[in-house]
């Protein structure tokens, strides 16, 4: 019998033959994460008088594929801060487990204010901008969604390079290119907030997510929708695109199923 | 002849449960030159007496200013306090850097404390010979802690460390119903009354041997040192002999033999 350490734990080479060592090894170089695997697609958010509308629907695709449609994509933290995923479900998952330690932590003591949006922004961006440096990106992006520490709206982006951005509306993935212009239409600066009613934002952002899922392939009529204000968080993660029309659909030419 | 065994290191209790290093590094707090700190419904305050090594040399300094929102003053070994305020100034830039959130004071004690007692049961540590006053003001208004090397934090109302520090205490315990409505300027003339209790009769504050610092709410901390000191010197006493002060100094007395 072979006493060596080499050896120790290893099925016995007298009664299974000689192990097959190149098992052990990994060929070439560590990689990292080159292209998300499941992933889920815009989220949209919008500023209004007194808070903050984010939605994003219930789908996660493995490539067109829509593999899952019960995953939720918007994560509420505390009392006045909603976060928003889009792309990478797993490291969606990774980030959920770290904003668990990092809520865990801060209320351990009991004393001490609670992180507010702005502050759980700069974390998060500082997390997604270190994975990057280490070459090893967290394949999403996100919109943090709350109230700062004045108890004004606060909505920026992260994404997986560590760039930040804000703006009074917000959309990722698809949604930039098509939610945005609909939601500047409607919001196209900061000094158009304080005439935005809470109604009026809910139907805004409703209406955006309804546009995106008429013509996003990787979105679905399931969606969650979440409202910030002072009074908390008002999150919704289960509700149905309502009053759709495909009439539009009739009408294109020059893909698809018409070709002329 | 007697020597005492339960002393060599910081991690042997004596028969008694004393750990005579720790109480020894309590001792060095003494030695140090006496700081106060007040706070009020608005404010923190801090005041120091400064001592010069010698004729020739500069004043030791006594009041660090640590982020924009506190500072700490300390009474001790100087050095050891640069340890500390040095960790504790890393750490609120860290707090600003990650969270864009000025760090809480009670959290900075509590991370200081934390330091100060691992040093109390490490062997071949020693304990800090310092003894600190950490004042600003944060998310939750203003707050006074003080720090011993035993890592025994508290938050005060008012407090004063050092050498002769009681005549000090004794004069915030007389006056500690008036701080918390006190104005800022009202705050500063008391610590630095405070600070005089503790000077020995042929001593005078002047704009060397004396500093102070405030932070308020919407006020960054700010020291006043040196020259600034004159107009807050002069606010305070009237005239700089001090003889008006020969009252108060008869009622600190009376305090003591109590």
């Amino acid at each position: 019998m072979n006493h060596l350490p080499q050896a120790w734990g290893r099925p016995r080479d007298d009664v299974y033959g000689a192990y097959d060592q190149s098992h052990f090894q990994m060929g070439g170089p560590n990689q990292h994460t080159q292209s998300p695997i499941v992933t889920g697609t815009s989220v949209v958010a919008a500023k209004f008088k007194d808070g903050i509308v984010i939605a994003a629907d219930n789908l996660a695709s493995y490539g067109s594929l829509a593999r899952f449609t019960d995953v939720k994509r918007l994560r509420k933290f505390n009392d006045q801060v909603v976060v928003g995923f889009g792309g990478d479900v797993s490291d969606m998952q990774y980030l959920d487990r770290l904003l668990n330690s990092l809520d865990i932590r801060e209320n351990y003591g009991s004393d001490g204010t609670p992180l507010n949006a702005k502050n759980l922004h700069t974390y998060l961006s500082k997390v997604m901008y270190k994975r990057r440096s280490d070459f090893n990106p967290l394949w999403n992006h996100l919109l943090i969604a709350g109230l700062d520490g004045e108890d004004k709206p606060f909505l920026a982006s992260a994404d997986l390079l560590g760039t930040t951005f804000s703006a009074p509306t917000l959309a990722t993935g698809f949604g930039a290119h098509l939610a945005q212009p609909i939601l500047r239409r409607s919001i196209p600066d900061e000094a158009a907030v304080p005439n935005v009613s809470r109604e009026e934002a809910v139907l805004l952002v409703k209406e955006a997510m309804k546009v995106l899922f008429y013509r996003d392939a990787r979105s679905m009529d399931k969606y969650s929708i979440a409202v910030v204000t002072k009074d908390g968080v008002e999150l919704k993660q289960d509700e149905k695109l309502e009053s759709q029309s495909w009439a539009f659909a009739e009408g294109i030419r020059g893909y698809g199923t018409q070709v002329n | 002849m007697f020597r005492n065994n339960y002393d060599n290191d910081s991690v042997t209790f004596s028969p008694q449960g004393r750990i005579f290093q720790v109480e020894y590094a309590q001792e060095a707090v003494k030695q140090g030159s006496v700081v106060v700190g007040i706070v009020s419904k608005t404010h923190a305050v801090l005041a120091a007496i400064k001592r010069n090594a010698e004729e020739l040399s500069s004043y030791q300094k006594k009041i660090i200013p640590i982020d924009s929102h506190y500072g700490v003053a300390l009474a001790g070994l100087a050095s050891d306090a640069r340890v500390l305020s040095n960790f504790m100034k890393q750490q609120s830039l860290a707090s600003r850097l990650t969270y864009d959130r000025p760090i809480h004071l009670a959290e900075i004690t509590a991370r200081i404390a934390d330091r100060a007692q691992t040093n109390t049961q490490h062997y071949g540590k020693r304990p800090y010979g310092v003894g600190l006053l950490i004042a600003g003001v944060d998310s939750k208004g203003p707050h006074l802690f003080e720090f011993q090397p035993s890592g025994v934090t508290q938050e005060m109302l008012a407090c004063g460390i050092g050498a002769r520090s009681q005549m000090a205490r004794t004069y915030l315990e007389r006056h500690l119903e008036e701080f918390d409505g006190s104005s800022r300027e009202e705050l500063i003339k008391h610590a630095l009354r405070a600070l005089k209790e503790s000077l020995s009769q042929d001593k005078e504050l002047t704009v060397d041997n004396s500093c102070v610092s405030i932070a308020g709410i919407d006020e960054d901390f700010k020291l006043f040192d040196g020259q600034d000191m004159a107009e807050w010197l002069d606010a305070t006493f009237d005239n700089k002999d001090g003889g008006n002060e020969g009252g108060q100094e008869g009622e600190a007395m009376e305090t003591d033999e109590l």
